[in-house]
């Protein structure tokens, strides 16, 4: 089972550095593209390139000490010690021996809807938050199949990486932002000045442009979102390496599937950090590209996958998927 | 000038063999460290163990022999403390069985399921237990690092003359080797 546990540590490790390095190239490309169509200089163009490249690494430096703080803010989370939540407390501290990291800081959400998230910037700055709905609906074993998915994001780095490519999906949004609505009030005079000159290669670059604008934030969202839903399977491995205890986990995946309850405190801007995609129908349509997570059928058959077991019969998928 | 050869030769020999020697030392360390760690654990489980054999004393008159039997385990867990790992282990697995089989008595009594002052000590052991456990895990693992670490060529040649010897593992029961195999019902 180790085995099993190591190769999909390292293909999910080696491809998000392929798809974090693409949102880097294509963040160049559309900088490069940009000002090419807006000067017509490959001079110019090298230096919007940087002016990108340079926005997008100072915007990641702002959300490396401070995204944690935002996203704990945004979702009203409450911190919580051992004499609130004892409970609560004494799982985290398993599993941060089991996981071998230093004990986060712990925040409750007062919501009903059972969900969680961990964000942070490193170990030594991680922070877990879980939803007053979780600890109520969700049993001892089942809380530490949580707990160990979290810290599995924790010990494996992806909150920050999270932190990091949230950030550069957004500057590149914002860039291709920037360069539409600059082109639709100032740039489209500066073109008609251009076109008395006949600039036939600048108008046909400038058109390309315009398309990577629209484009490329979508096919940045699209990585993003991959990378989101590889980390997800990992960290469900990871929790059952750490807890060696696969039905917690399930059951708890099980029972979080079949609950009704939406998460209030959840958003677009939010919603790939959580345990399980808190937005509402979500399992419709999480096995399209914009999904942030995988399908939660999906992760219980990996899971099952893992030890052995069988796959979901149709009954049981028909009963987790039934959210009417 | 053979002099100069002789002087680098020897040289290089003792940067080499201290190399060996401090990562010796550190991986002993490790493992010093993780035991620690485990002890303080087991140190408090001891401590919670007479505070709750006092809780449920009063409710379980004709139960005796599953509160002496873990007071008796929890007496020879703690004399074994002294006795080296391995025998600290099974002294402290024979402990972990008589508690199982207490809380499992505890299960039939209601006023004791609901009385506040139980169930934050049974909370209290479970969390200890748990840690203990993954503890162990990581003892074991650095032990293992330690011994592979003084059994392989060339650091076995200096292991022995440095004194370092093999550690034992802090064995684990052999049903909580099982990783346990739960059928999901969702009737």
């Amino acid at each position: 089972m180790a085995a099993t546990f190591y190769a999909q540590q390292s293909a999910n490790r080696r491809n998000s550095v392929i798809l974090a390095l693409a949102v880097v190239v294509l963040l160049g490309i559309l900088g490069f593209a940009i000002g090419y169509a807006l000067t017509g200089d490959p001079v110019g163009a090298v230096g919007t390139t940087i002016v990108a490249l340079v926005v997008g690494f100072l915007m990641s430096i702002g959300s490396y000490f401070a995204g944690d703080k935002l996203v704990l803010a945004a979702s009203g989370a409450k911190p919580v010690d051992e004499t609130t939540a004892p409970q609560l407390m004494n799982v985290v501290r398993e599993m941060t021996i089991a996981a071998n990291v230093p004990m986060p800081r712990v925040y409750l959400i007062e919501d009903t809807a059972p969900n969680a998230f961990a964000t942070g910037r490193d170990p030594k700055h991680a922070s877990v938050a879980i939803t007053t709905g979780l600890l109520q609906k969700l049993d001892r074993e089942e809380l530490q199949g949580v707990i160990g998915h979290e810290l599995a994001h924790v010990r494996n780095l992806d909150i920050r990486f999270t932190l990091l490519v949230g950030v550069m999906v957004g500057s590149i949004a914002l860039l291709a932002d920037f360069f539409l609505r600059f082109t639709f009030w100032g740039g489209g005079r500066r073109s008609r000045d251009r076109d008395s000159g006949g600039g036939g290669l600048q108008a046909v670059l400038f058109v390309v442009a315009i398309v990577l604008a629209v484009v490329a934030p979508i096919a940045a969202r699209l990585v993003q979102l991959a990378v989101s839903r590889q980390r997800e399977y990992l960290a469900d491995a990871s929790s059952v390496e750490l807890t060696r205890n696969p039905a917690g986990l399930e059951r708890a995946l099980a029972k979080i599937a079949t609950d009704k309850e939406v998460l209030e405190v959840a958003n677009r801007a939010t919603q790939h950090l959580y345990f399980t995609n808190p937005i509402k129908k979500f399992e419709e349509r999480s096995n399209s590209m914009f999904a942030t997570h995988p399908a939660i059928v999906d992760r219980i058959n990996r899971l099952r996958e893992l030890t052995g077991e069988r796959p979901l019969d149709p009954a049981d998928v028909a009963a987790l998927t039934d959210l009417t | 000038m053979e002099l100069l050869v002789v002087i680098v030769v020897l040289v290089v020999l003792a940067v080499f063999v201290i190399g060996i020697y401090n990562g010796l030392v550190g991986r002993r360390n490790r493992v010093d460290e993780a035991l620690a760690q485990i002890e303080v654990q087991l140190k408090r489980r001891h401590d919670l163990i007479p505070n709750l054999v006092n809780a449920v004393k009063g409710y379980m008159g004709f139960e005796q022999k599953v509160l002496t039997d873990v007071t008796q385990a929890r007496a020879n867990a703690v004399a074994a403390g002294a006795q080296g790992v391995a025998a600290q282990a099974q002294a402290e697995n024979m402990l972990t069985g008589t508690l199982r089989s207490l809380f499992a008595v505890v299960e039939n009594y209601p006023e004791l399921k609901a009385n506040q002052n139980v169930l934050e000590l049974q909370e209290s052991l479970t969390t200890t237990e748990n840690q203990i456990s993954f503890s162990r895990q990581h003892y074991n693992a650095t032990v293992l690092d330690y011994n592979n670490g003084i059994q392989t060529f060339p650091n076995l040649v200096f292991a022995g003359m440095f004194g370092f010897t093999k550690r034992d593992f802090f064995d684990a029961e052999p049903e909580a080797a099982n990783v346990p195999n739960v059928d999901l019902s969702l009737s």
